[in-house]
């Protein structure tokens, strides 16, 4: 009964003002808009199958997917409306990878439930082939924006540039940049694969997908890395120059973060950067709580971090 | 819901209204955290039993026993060159030779390998699959380099002025005590500056790496589909002792 009279009472109140403006209006159904989505990440987990041995000096029984995914489907019975992504360096660091090229990490991160990733340097370590070989292994996306593979094995649609995700409602727009491949990794490894500026492509999307798909979120998936004294472009630095994008999920730089970092954006708005170090040591989680654009304070979302 | 008043359902429907011109849902409040995959969480177990045949195929692998070695070598034993860098570079020239001729008439005249390549020791008593993934962890892949003789001096004053035991087969470099080149030889031979050489090395240093820049005077690479991992496991397949020595092949005097 006393729900009731809340309902009537806020009725009445409601439309005693409507005439009056519809921002006051809408105060009373705030509960109902309310959207929470949980990110979670992780990157640079090269291979690491199983967690650290009992004699590792510096993480002693740490990390490894079968404990990853414990947590993980907690996390999942707390809120549903989970997206879970990688930053890229699935490949290369254990014999999982020597002996099977890449099988089990996509088999695996298949059963987990990922929904995308970016890919890595060392995703090239098997040439495009070895990449391809596996693609039938996964059962989620691989996001790249800034890499062109129209002349090589990989075009038609193996790497989607972008991808919308929507979870209870949310549009979530996801792209990916990867690092310059030349110096890096040798060429037969990735052969005819041209790489793009990413704060270009990152700019472009980031507005396509925010403007024209109106995504509620737009996240980038990134293996630049986190910071560079040079000129070389990292997280940081894309974050502070594009416009459109929410949250970086960054890699490479193998870099643990306290919290993720905030950095204001060539529109002067808040970007999240994050990034959990490596070898599946960490799994990051950022929870987007989201609410009718009205009802929202003109400073923007407050981040509790 | 049946007592819904009039007045509600009228709201509801202004509300849908105003909503759907702008659905824009807008963030009002993030917050993060990091989860460490720490020691004392469970493990899911249907995914530690899907790892498991995997895991047993690799550690049944691993822990097979190709060869034996009577003593520890390690790249630290030497001062310009060592067992360890000398049964690598041996290694090379045994395993790669022999697939050099065969496909390009061609022989291997000397190797040339980084002492930082060499990623552990190798212990005494048995090798195992896992030595080799020990001393070699990276997809490396052996090329064989075509140069000119004259560029060739540059790789020896290299040699020279790093005296560092990087490993080196077929060739040999003496220095004098102030440390300048006294000899160089290629298959115990002077340099011929208009003769190609084939230097077999892997990929990393032939693109630069550790600054052998000489490299980069190349004529030819071949590539003739042998990791470096694969190929030490096949020499230690082929030989049930290793027992590498020092010698003379980059001395100074």
């Amino acid at each position: 009964m006393k729900r009731r009279t809340f309902i009537q009472k806020t009725a009445a109140a409601g439309f005693l003002t409507s005439i009056a403006g519809a921002g006051v209006l809408s105060t009373g159904f705030k509960p109902s808009f309310k959207k929470h989505i949980t990110i979670l990440h992780t990157n640079d987990v090269h291979s690491h199958i199983e967690p650290f041995s009992p004699q590792n000096a510096r993480n002693p029984n740490a990390g490894g997917v079968a404990k990853r995914y414990t947590l993980i489907q907690k996390i999942r019975k707390e809120n549903p409306n989970v997206l879970l992504l990688d930053a890229g360096d699935m490949f290369q660091g254990t014999p999982y990878f020597n002996f099977y090229g890449g099988e089990l990490e996509f088999k695996l991160m298949s059963k987990m439930g990922y929904d995308a990733a970016t890919l890595g340097n060392h995703d090239f370590d098997n040439g495009l082939d070895g990449l391809l070989a596996q693609i039938p292994n996964a059962k989620f996306s691989f996001i790249n924006s800034n890499y062109d593979f129209s002349n090589t094995i990989l075009d038609g649609g193996y790497i989607k540039p972008y991808e919308i995700f929507i979870k209870d409602g949310v549009k979530i727009g996801v792209f990916g940049v990867g690092i310059e491949l030349e110096g890096l990794v040798n060429k037969k490894m990735y052969r005819e694969t041209q790489y793009n500026d990413p704060v270009m492509v990152a700019q472009d999307l980031s507005h396509q997908l925010k403007n024209e798909e109106q995504c509620d979120l737009v996240i980038c998936l990134s293996h630049l890395g986190y910071q560079y004294k040079s000129g070389k472009i990292d997280d940081l630095k894309l974050a502070k120059r594009t416009e459109n994008i929410d949250l970086i999920i960054g890699g490479h730089s193998h870099t643990f973060l306290d919290k993720p970092t905030v950095v204001r954006n060539a529109k002067d708005k808040n970007v999240l950067v994050n990034q959990v170090g490596w070898a599946g040591i960490n799994l990051g989680r950022i929870d987007f709580y989201l609410d009718d654009q009205k009802n929202i304070s003109s400073e923007g979302a407050s981040i509790l971090v | 819901m049946h007592y819904l008043k009039p007045g509600l359902v009228l709201l509801a429907g202004l509300c849908l209204v105003s909503c759907k011109e702008k659905t824009s849902l807008a963030v009002s409040h993030i917050k993060a955290k990091q989860i460490a995959v720490a020691a004392d969480i469970e493990e899911d177990p249907k995914i530690t039993a899907f790892i498991q045949p995997y895991k047993e195929h690799i550690d049944k692998e691993m822990n097979s026993v190709l060869s034996f070695t009577p003593k520890t070598l390690s790249k630290n034993d030497g001062q310009l060159n060592t067992a360890i860098g000398n049964m690598e570079a041996d290694a090379v020239l045994e395993m790669a030779n022999p697939i050099f001729q065969k496909r390009e008439q061609k022989s291997i005249d000397a190797v040339l390998l980084n002492h930082g390549g060499i990623r552990s020791i190798i212990s005494k008593g048995n090798i195992t699959t896992k030595t080799a993934f020990n001393i070699m962890p990276f997809e490396n892949e052996l090329v064989i380099v075509g140069i000119k003789g004259k560029h060739l001096h540059a790789m020896f004053e290299y040699l020279a002025q790093n005296q560092t035991a990087h490993p080196l087969a077929g060739m040999q470099l003496i220095l004098d005590k102030n440390g300048s080149i006294k000899s160089k030889k290629i298959q115990g031979k002077n340099l011929e500056d208009d003769r190609l050489y084939y230097i077999a090395t892997n990929d990393y240093l032939m693109e630069g790496g550790d600054r052998m820049d000489f490299f980069k005077k190349k004529e030819t690479a071949t590539y003739i589909d042998y990791k470096l991992r694969n190929l030490f496991l096949d020499y230690f397949k082929k030989h049930d002792t290793i027992n590498p020595l020092r010698d003379q092949r980059f001395i100074q005097e």
